[in-house]
């Protein structure tokens, strides 16, 4: 079926699901052997990366291509969105797992191992160790003689909220106003404000994701926080890593919007890659704020 | 219920290996579906055989211990991600088009690339067993499903292959589920409202909406396991302030939904047969949604009964123990739907629904089990032992294996427009659940006894049982040869089924299904039908 007859539009046979199984597969493998130090796994990353991108592009330009057409019916626009929030829905768990992790270590597993609670006494593996958070002093080097060898290294001084955290905080926040006043652009069929808006947004997600990589550095190189220090640090870096992931590919759908929006894709009642984008953002907006809280202030 | 418009034939299946390459129809993705499911079972019941060969006498018989450790792993990972679940997703594929009346599945390229992801993720299993026998290849996944740290940080290579294959089976369930929810939201024709949908429509919805919260969850959880593998993370070591006992919270968070996620398919099928061989409509139809939500939320709060014995605190594990005791309201409440279905009505006893009372009082009997081991100082003696073993394994045969083999019988009229032969298919229950019993009935004894899972030798008091439990799972292995033909012999021909093959269908729940010629055409319902 193909025209827009007003039926529930099904695509003819594509191949580009398979494409993507092929990519994936390379990619894991290829990650899964260079990580063991294997030869030839990081041939399989970049031919696994080049068939993503090369498949995002491709299976995205057909679906433009479909919705330009005009074979979306108001049911199918329906599906896509009642799919996108169970997306956003899944990855809100995704993340759960590494703030729930947080919260297990800092309230009942990191005390416990410092002494406290009924289970403390599981406090003779690492005798005196004292838990605090941030976690600076690990439970190994309490236990151990002078010379032995360090697996985890100690953290010199915390990463601080205010500084470049909360400048984040408000880089995020004004992007996401920024997202919905070019929403706004696109109702009123002013494009001028809708491009304007989407070019603030996707500049200050790449100022955001410019000074995290800063941060980053200055975690590494000053405070002696880095993924080998501790559970602080794995938290630290697992949380905002995967959050600054999300920020990346939020950007990049950004750009592809912005980029539709100047070819005039969008109309007021028919936007929905824009607004399937705009929640993302949104999503990786409240996740940051969860963040700031929980990892950064408290 | 009656329609209008029937379906209309719109355009003929392509032709050639692009037909299943590249699909976007229902039926043939819910056909691939089955069909690796099958590959899949017969793939986890060969190691299974292995397993039981190997323990058939006390001592090492065929294998060094870490390689049986490997396949009990490998076993229960292909039976529970390869073979369970994506049949279950196969048989919504199939049914919830035809019987909401929508043309096909809400994304279907979608659909499509969440079946392709399964073959990918065996592929990646299956190299993951065959490294330890490569030279260099690493020591093998020996840690069961559950993948507990320190051990699993500790494995060769292969634990990396196995991550990374548990991430592809989640990506394809995550995308699969939101297929399912989207089409059943969405999809349905004009007049067919949530509540007079089919129960197996509102059995998927939960299975589906189930793994959109929990496989992040497992993602999460193992990506933590492989940067503590190999990025000097210390979320599972407690030298560096982690926690081993972090994993099996994030694992069982998962692990335990996901035994539902097997279940609830099984009992969608259930709510299907029995009251088409009963002639009678389901009973309870409201209070069995009530309960299937009931059971939905109670899921995901009690995984840690899985984990009594690690030294949680006692208020954490008295409430686990309490919650968990609380789901025998919502499952008894399932049993006593299927038992008033089936009390005065006129009762017939073809194949499916030998499985369904099978399915009643085997799975009434695994609920049993699973109250004793709920109960906190009890499970402290029954902890990993064969009662265990035992336990879910009557809960996971007849609790989602048999269910799926119900509704396999059920629907192969429908599906290939061909009667199965009823005689095979009557041979093939007697001789699967008697195998079925006679495997997993005396584990129970030989657990109180005290022999503990996942260990290749045992102490030679318990030969005697071992050897039985080993012979019954040769007679419960090869009775899916038997399976096999039915299936095949009914796909090549047979006494040609009518649009609604089992009379009784029409006082059932049922759907659209029925409308629809045996076998539907390519396309199901391109104009939606209208339900008065």
């Amino acid at each position: 079926m193909t025209s827009g007859d007003g039926h529930y539009y099904i695509p003819e046979g594509s191949p580009w699901p398979i494409v993507a199984t092929l990519g994936v597969l390379l990619l894991t493998s290829g990650v899964a052997l260079t990580v063991n130090d294997v030869g030839g796994g990081g041939l399989f990353i970049i031919i696994g990366l080049l068939t993503m991108i090369y498949l995002f592009y491709a299976w995205f330009s057909d679906v433009i291509h479909e919705s330009m057409s005009g074979y979306y019916n108001e049911e199918v626009d329906r599906s896509f969105r009642q799919g996108m929030i169970w997306f956003i829905g899944s990855e809100v768990f995704f993340f759960m797992a590494f703030f729930g992790s947080l919260f297990y270590i800092r309230v009942i597993s990191g005390p416990w191992l410092g002494g406290e609670g009924w289970l403390g006494l599981s406090n003779m593996l690492h005798e005196g160790f004292k838990f605090t958070w941030p976690l600076s002093i690990q439970p190994e080097d309490v236990a151990q003689a002078a010379g032995a060898p360090e697996k985890y290294m100690d953290v010199k001084e915390p990463m601080g909220a205010w500084g470049i955290p909360a400048l984040n905080t408000l880089l995020l926040l004004s992007s996401g106003a920024t997202v919905t006043w070019a929403h706004w652009g696109l109702k009123k069929r002013d494009n001028r404000q809708l491009v304007l808006g989407l070019i603030l947004t996707v500049t200050l997600g790449l100022l955001f994701v410019a000074a995290q990589a800063y941060e980053y550095g200055h975690a590494y190189h000053e405070l002696g926080l880095t993924l080998n220090s501790g559970i602080y640090g794995s938290l630290f870096f697992m949380l905002t890593g995967f959050h600054g992931f999300h920020v990346i590919i939020g950007a990049t759908m950004l750009i592809v919007i912005l980029l539709r929006a100047m070819k005039g894709h969008f109309s007021p009642e028919h936007h929905f890659a824009f607004e399937a984008v705009a929640w993302y953002w949104h999503f990786v907006d409240v996740v940051w704020l969860g963040l700031f809280t929980f990892v950064y202030l408290i | 219920m009656s329609t209008t418009a029937v379906a209309e034939e719109h355009h003929g299946a392509p032709s050639g290996l692009k037909r299943w390459l590249f699909s976007t129809n229902h039926k043939d993705i819910g056909t691939m579906y089955l069909i690796f499911a099958l590959v899949m079972m017969f793939t986890g019941g060969a190691l299974a055989m292995l397993i039981r060969a190997e323990l058939f006498m006390p001592g090492l018989q065929i294998m060094q211990p870490d390689i049986y450790n490997m396949i009990l792993t490998d076993h229960a990972l292909i039976m529970i991600f390869g073979a369970v679940m994506p049949a279950a997703t196969g048989l919504a594929n199939w049914m919830l088009p035809m019987m909401l009346g929508a043309p096909d599945m809400a994304l279907p390229r979608l659909n499509n690339l969440s079946f392709w992801l399964l073959p990918a993720a065996a592929a990646l299993l299956l190299t993951s067993m065959v490294l330890p026998f490569l030279p260099g290849g690493g020591a093998p996944v020996t840690t069961g499903w559950t993948l507990y740290p320190p051990l699993s940080v500790q494995s060769g290579m292969g634990m990396d292959f196995t991550i990374f294959a548990i991430h592809l089976l989640g990506a394809s369930s995550i995308l699969g589920s939101i297929n399912i929810v989207v089409t059943i939201l969405n999809m349905r024709a004009p007049g067919m409202t949530m509540m007079k949908m089919p129960m197996f429509a509102w059995c998927m919805l939960f299975t589906a909406l189930l793994l959109i919260i929990v496989a992040p969850v497992l993602a999460g959880g193992v990506t933590m396991l492989l940067f503590d593998r190999h990025f000097g993370t210390s979320f599972f070591d407690a030298a560096g302030g982690g926690d081993p006992v972090l994993f099996q919270h994030l694992f069982w968070f998962f692990g335990h939904p996901e035994v539902y996620v097997m279940l609830l398919p099984a009992i969608g099928v259930l709510s299907m047969v029995i009251p088409t061989f009963s002639r009678k409509p389901l009973f309870g139809y409201k209070a069995l949604v009530g309960g299937l939500i009931f059971l939905f939320s109670l899921s995901l709060i009690v995984w840690a009964h899985h984990q009594y014995t690690v030294g949680m605190s006692p208020l954490a594990t008295e409430y686990f123990m309490i919650m968990t005791i609380v789901i025998s309201i919502p499952v008894g409440l399932m049993i006593l739907n299927f038992l008033m279905t089936m009390w005065r009505g006129a009762m017939t006893f073809e194949t499916p629904m030998l499985y369904a009372i099978s399915i009643v009082i085997m799975f009434s009997f695994a609920g049993v089990t699973g109250v004793m081991l709920a109960v906190v100082p009890a499970d402290m003696e029954y902890h990993d032992t064969y009662f265990v073993v035992a336990h879910f394994h009557y809960a996971l045969l007849p609790g989602a294996l048999f269910g799926l083999f119900a509704g396999v019988f059920y629907w192969l009229p429908k599906w290939t427009g061909h009667m199965y032969d009823e005689k095979l298919g009557k041979i093939f229950f007697w001789w699967n659940i008697i195998g079925f019993n006679l495997t997993f009935f005396p584990q129970h004894f030989v657990g109180l006894a005290g022999m503990p899972r996942r260990i290749v030798d045992y102490s030679p008091q318990f030969a005697e049982i071992n050897m039985l439990s080993s012979i019954g799972a040769f007679i419960f292995g090869t009775s899916h040869l038997l399976f096999l033909y039915i299936v095949i012999k009914c796909i090549r021909g047979g006494e040609k089924a009518g649009d609604m093959p089992w009379e009784g269908a029409k006082a059932g729940t049922t759907g659209l299904e029925w409308e629809l010629p045996s076998p539907p055409p390519f396309h199901s319902y391109t104009t939606p039908p209208v339900v008065r």
